[in-house]
């Protein structure tokens, strides 16, 4: 397990440096950000100072991890704000969204997938396909686009873009950052309503996208499943089909498909930006994004640090669930 | 069978999870306007420099002098000061500060305030910080040269400016006054409150600042105690919506009174939208075309000469630019002191061939960068066409915007195509840039220089008659010299404007007095009402 975590921790400082040294070659002048195109030679050079820029990039890298193990993600330079603060704003947008695309997603790609697998060739198949080479293929830009204008502009089922209806805008006392979560402690089933107008559509968004892919893999495994000796035999006892399938095969696919399941989540949490941005949803790939065309680096080093510390925790997790679900690792 | 999850049963699912919601229209006392705001760094007005953060400080502070949002057209107007008198020599300007004004934080508007805002913005010397110390002001003097004894406030100039300059120059939000007791309070080192004012609020104006959420929101609340009278709308929500056909679909539902960053094509469809009404301001950017003069093909005065007859001006204004910009081709927006309305160019490919071949050019290639952004694209495009048909030929790179002020900065781009906002509202923020530049040599570093950026080397006759513009008294015949600087600007250099851009903001019809700040100043909402 120390071996393991080790193995993280390296994982997670390379992925720093190459972040770091991808967003200095880059060729975007941070400091131009920072003074403006208006500012003198003198003021242009005062906050290159500012900013360390001066130094030699390894120095620069080795500062800045030495600050991140002291707490301290430095400031952001297109906000103004503390990286830490800016984070902690972002992120439970995006956490939100995710994990409702990602529900949404196993809802209804898993049996999806399933039924897909057990009538082989069937209607339910082939709707299936059609859905995942769709998710696949469909700019999602355009997508959320159209279902702004149907979902909210035509038929008004849903609320706009945004987290929240003006109304309610800062309005909510913040707990969480999980606006959901906050709205509910706070017992405020108008605000919990609204909330769930907005999130619904990006989410869905999100969990289209996820379900093309969770359907595909759930169907192979399940497939897989299928033609083992154990199923036969299963049947040949005279076991219901519903039997054979859920009971015998799917818990058999279980632990493969929490892998899955997780990736799916960790690329969601990464922020899918051009959601983020149809919807004005104010999230981590939002943020990342702006950051790094603005050489922003502490912003785009504090979200990849997130980014990274999620994927690895949920590497883990799987891992974990995987020990607990196979019977044979025990 | 029965146990798996029918198609119908997900559909049912779904519709149940997609219960529709009830929508309100905004309230009434609330003006909700959607519009790009991530551009905000900083609110302390010593070193705001975008848009948006100038948007905000413009109705969270009050000025010297200010603009009449009813009537823009009479220039500044008394506001914290209520008079002033100019000194027989023209080297200095002193205030008296109006009395009974009082900060947000209950705190007089003193004399002393309005010094040591001015003296701070020259001390923390961020980039706005030029609009005020091209006065004469250095950090070493400014206690010396801006001073204040009772309700009077003095400020001593190295020059004598016309008064019109300086007082135009006092309009800008970096010139905001600010509550010295609250920002010192906050005060971290010697950095005068800077960290504390970058999200805070310390001003007099008509709104306070409720809340700031980066990318995401600005909330402004009514200041009621405002000494021009409490205004209408008690709370103003800004959101960030970077996209313009969302901002259309907010509009089109009534989620929003206002838009402010609509593509030609969702102005049009909404110009037919019931209960919407778009409003025209032109504002005082311009898109120009820069000519370097590194450049040997450039270089050459026939091809400048060329190049102004080979922008499609109406075609362009008709097509994609349109309602977006007018033609317009002098360095001075409309709307400023002395701006030059004459158009002497118009789209002549016969008479560019004409030019061309009189001076013995049989064609060339030239390779510049533009931005990545639409409008530019396709100008570069439209005279990519044109200049084929004159046997002139262009390659277009595409870079981001950040890319391409680099190139520029360096004097790397051969022809330039994009925009120039004015800093102030005097004629001398785009003359002191389009028509000045005293040394055009690499070395000289001058990136702030439109004339420098392009290499052009400004003739030494205009560049004493841009100074000289600084200097004189009179406003009729201070006028009078910028058409001169621009008529001679027209008639042989080699940046050329084209187009002055005009802001379409999408509005409820129910809202009156929008004013997104015309050509010289910011957004203002404190006149702002919406009727039944």
């Amino acid at each position: 397990m120390a071996g393991t975590v080790l193995s993280l921790v390296l994982t997670l400082l390379g992925l720093l440096l190459v972040t770091f040294i991808i967003g200095r070659v880059m060729p975007i002048d941070p400091v131009l950000k920072v003074v403006g195109d208006r500012a003198s030679q003198a003021q242009y050079d005062a906050a290159y100072q500012a900013m360390g820029l001066d130094k030699p990039l390894y120095i620069q890298f080795i500062g800045y991890i030495g600050d991140v193990l002291g707490g301290d993600f430095g400031r952001s330079i297109s906000t103004g704000q503390l990286v830490i603060d800016d984070i902690k704003r972002v992120f439970p947008a995006t956490l939100e969204l995710a994990a409702l695309g990602t529900l949404i997603g196993v809802c209804a790609g898993v049996p999806l997938g399933v039924i897909a697998a057990a009538r082989r060739g069937g209607i339910i198949d082939q709707v299936a396909r059609v859905v995942a080479l769709v998710g696949y293929s469909m700019p999602i830009f355009w997508l959320g686009l159209m279902g702004l204008l149907l979902f909210y502009g035509i038929l008004g089922w849903v609320g706009g873009p945004g987290r929240q209806g003006i109304i309610y805008d800062g309005m909510l006392p913040s707990v969480t950052g999980l606006v959901l979560v906050d709205s509910l402690l706070a017992r405020d089933w108008a605000a919990f309503k609204d909330a769930f107008s907005h999130i619904i559509l990006p989410a869905s968004l999100l969990g289209y996208f996820s379900l093309a892919y969770i359907s595909r893999m759930t169907r192979s495994f399940m497939l897989e499943q299928l033609s083992a000796e154990y199923i036969t035999t299963a049947r040949v006892k005279g076991l219901s089909e519903t039997a054979v399938i859920w009971r015998h095969a799917f818990r058999n696919i279980a632990i493969p498909l929490v892998t899955v399941i997780a990736l799916s989540f960790g690329s969601l949490l990464e922020g899918s930006v051009l959601t983020e941005i149809i919807f004005s949803w104010p999230g981590l790939g939002q943020y990342i994004t702006k950051s790094l065309l603005a050489g922003d680096m502490n912003a785009v080093l504090g979200g990849t640090v997130v980014v990274g510390t999620c994927f690895i925790a949920l590497n883990l997790l799987s891992d974990l669930l995987y020990r607990v679900l196979d019977p044979r690792s025990k | 069978m029965k146990h798996l999850l029918t198609p119908r049963a997900l559909l049912l699912a779904s519709a149940i999870a997609l219960a529709p919601a009830a929508y309100a229209e905004t309230p009434a006392d609330t003006l909700v306007v959607a519009a790009a705001i991530d551009d905000i760094i900083s609110l302390d007005p010593a070193q705001t420099f975008e848009f948006s953060g100038n948007d905000v400080n413009n109705n969270t502070y009050d000025r010297l002098v200010d603009f009449d949002p009813l009537d823009m057209d009479k220039g500044f107007q008394p506001s914290l000061a209520e008079s002033w008198e100019v000194s027989e020599d023209g080297l200095s300007i002193t205030f008296t500060i109006r009395d009974g004004v009082t900060f947000h934080s209950g705190n007089p508007v003193r004399a002393e305030d309005a010094a040591w805002s001015l003296q701070r913005v020259v001390k923390l010397n961020k980039t706005p910080a030029f609009i005020l110390t091209q006065f004469g002001f250095t950090p070493e003097n400014v206690e010396e040269k801006i001073t204040f004894d009772g309700n009077k406030l003095t400020l001593t100039l190295d020059q004598p400016y016309a008064p019109t300059f300086v007082l135009n120059c006092l309009t800008a939000d970096v010139a905001s006054v600010i509550d010295k007791e609250t920002v010192m309070s906050h005060a971290e080192g010697d950095d005068l409150g800077n960290t504390w004012l970058n999200t805070n609020e310390a001003g007099s104006g008509a709104f306070t600042l409720a809340a700031w959420q980066p990318n995401q929101a600005v909330q402004l609340a009514a200041y009621e105690d405002y000494w021009q009278g409490a205004p209408a709308m008690k709370r103003i929500v800004v959101r960030n919506v970077a996209e313009s056909s969302a901002q259309r679909l907010l509009l089109e539902k009534g989620d929003i009174d206002a838009a402010r960053n609509l593509t030609p094509t969702d102005v049009e469809s909404l110009s037919s939208t019931d209960g919407v009404k778009i409003q025209d301001e032109p504002r005082g950017r311009i898109l120009y075309m820069g000519l370097n003069q590194k450049d040997e093909l450039l270089s050459n005065p026939a091809v400048i000469e060329a190049m102004k007859y080979l922008v499609d001006y109406e075609g362009i204004t008709n097509s994609f630019l349109k309602g977006m910009f007018m033609t317009h081709q002098s360095f001075l927006p409309k709307g400023y002191l002395g701006a030059l309305e004459e158009q002497p160019w118009t789209y002549d490919v016969e008479k560019a061939k004409q030019i061309l071949a009189d001076a013995g050019i049989e064609g060339g290639t030239i390779t510049t960068k533009v931005r990545d952004l639409r409008e530019y694209v396709d100008v570069a495009q439209a005279l990519q066409a044109s200049m084929a048909q004159a046997g002139l030929t262009l390659n277009i790179e595409q870079m981001t915007g950040a890319q391409v002020l680099d190139a520029y900065r360096a004097r790397e781009v051969p022809i330039f195509l994009g925009e120039w906002g004015p800093d102030y509202s005097d004629p001398n923020t785009n003359a002191a840039t389009f028509a000045y530049n005293p040394d055009n040599s690499d070395e000289a570093r001058a990136t702030g220089l439109l004339a420098w950026r392009n290499a052009y080397a400004v003739p030494e006759e205009m560049n004493e008659a841009t100074v000289a513009a600084t200097l004189e008294q009179d406003g009729e015949k201070r006028a009078q010299m910028y058409m001169d600087i621009q008529r001679q600007y027209q008639a042989e250099a080699p940046i050329v404007p084209l187009f002055q851009r005009i802001e379409n903001t999408g509005l409820q019809e129910n809202v009156q007095n929008w004013n997104s700040g015309g050509a010289v100043a910011s957004v203002i909402y404190r006149q702002v009402t919406k009727g039944e």
